[in-house]
């Protein structure tokens, strides 16, 4: 897709929200993306921009304005089966809008769409941001009481709940994630949000 | 006074503090020097601005400034944990919502997996698709 668009005036910015470079590393090389990719220790995306889970997407124009907030999207419909999400309508309105053949969203719709951090979500992110020091000075024990504080505190942020997963040692696939999944779900809430313009597009499953 | 650390917008600060019934009361001294706040006339100030002070007494006390308090005052979120003699002073809520609202994309600096540091600033002209993954 970079490859493709980027004689448009295109560019990927790619952020993992991981423990360090080496956990996404693999995934990195293999891909040999020709764009910055870049890895995101400390979660400091998830706090500028209220990001809450893994994958979230956004668009910035050549202003530097938000022109779609937190959305979901795929690269690839590996997932699919799993997530419902089809990667192809997000690819489609992105290439019309980066051709200049479709508009993105209007600036109401944006303010409409942008979700705001409360404070208990900062206070989260703080417990997060204590328990993440605490581990990187191999203070197990302590960091893992801030991010179960995290979690409770925010239990809709995954980038905390699931992505603290690895630095506790729980496989962040396994039996632990699989049980808090079914309770978020059986409780009636989404585990993926995207935009109602992506869920009703064509190509995208319901 | 105990040695105490305050994680400060990703800089860990070294402080003086005394620790008494799971309040932190940092030295005024460092206070200054560490985080570069200083109190005076009800005013909590830096280098560039300056927050006057509800109740000044609430954040002075014993000779030393209540963390939580001037957390408070800040509008940032604190995390601490006694035990450990560490704190994260977080980002406020009101102030990232501001930022959000406003449509503007906050800037960042973060490093590539050989440690070299991009910004968003500087594809400052193009449209980005900006993604948030992880291996997790």
């Amino acid at each position: 897709m970079h490859e493709e668009l980027k004689d448009h005036g295109f560019a990927v910015i790619a952020v993992a929200l991981d423990k360090n470079a080496d956990d996404p590393r693999p995934w990195i090389e293999a891909a040999r993306p020709t764009h910055p990719s870049l890895v995101d220790a400390q979660h400091t995306l998830a706090d500028l921009y209220n990001i809450v889970n893994v994958p979230t997407i956004l668009w910035i124009d050549e202003r530097g304005r938000i022109v779609r907030p937190n959305d979901v999207a795929f690269g690839s419909d590996t997932f699919k089966h799993i997530t419902g999400l089809s990667s192809s309508g997000h690819l489609g309105a992105l290439r019309a809008w980066v051709k200049g053949e479709a508009p993105a969203l209007s600036d109401e719709e944006v303010k409409r769409q942008q979700p705001l951090p409360t404070a208990a979500d900062q206070q989260a992110r703080a417990e997060f941001g204590l328990g993440q020091w605490l581990w990187a000075q191999g203070r197990q024990a302590a960091a893992e009481r801030h991010f179960a504080r995290g979690g409770e505190l925010a239990p809709h942020d995954f980038t905390i709940r699931r992505g603290t997963m690895p630095m506790r040692g729980i496989d962040s696939m396994g039996p632990q994630f699989r049980e808090m999944l079914q309770t978020w779900v059986g409780a009636g809430q989404p585990f993926y949000r995207p935009l109602p313009d992506t869920a009703g597009r064509p190509g995208a499953a319901s | 006074m105990s040695a105490f650390t305050i994680v400060d917008a990703e800089r860990a600060v070294p402080v003086q503090a005394q620790v008494t019934g799971g309040r932190v009361l940092l030295d005024p001294v460092a206070l200054k020097d560490g985080l570069g706040w200083e109190i005076h006339d009800g005013l909590l100030c830096n280098d560039s601005m300056c927050i006057p002070l509800a109740d000044e007494r609430a954040l002075v006390r014993d000779g030393g400034v209540d963390l939580e308090t001037l957390a408070g005052a800040l509008d940032r979120p604190l995390a601490f944990d006694v035990a450990e003699g560490a704190a994260f002073l977080g980002s406020s809520a009101r102030e990232r919502s501001q930022a959000l609202a406003a449509r503007q994309a906050p800037d960042f600096s973060l490093p590539d997996l050989d440690g070299r540091l991009h910004t968003l600033r500087e594809h400052r002209g193009k449209k980005i698709l900006l993604v948030a993954w992880a291996s997790w």
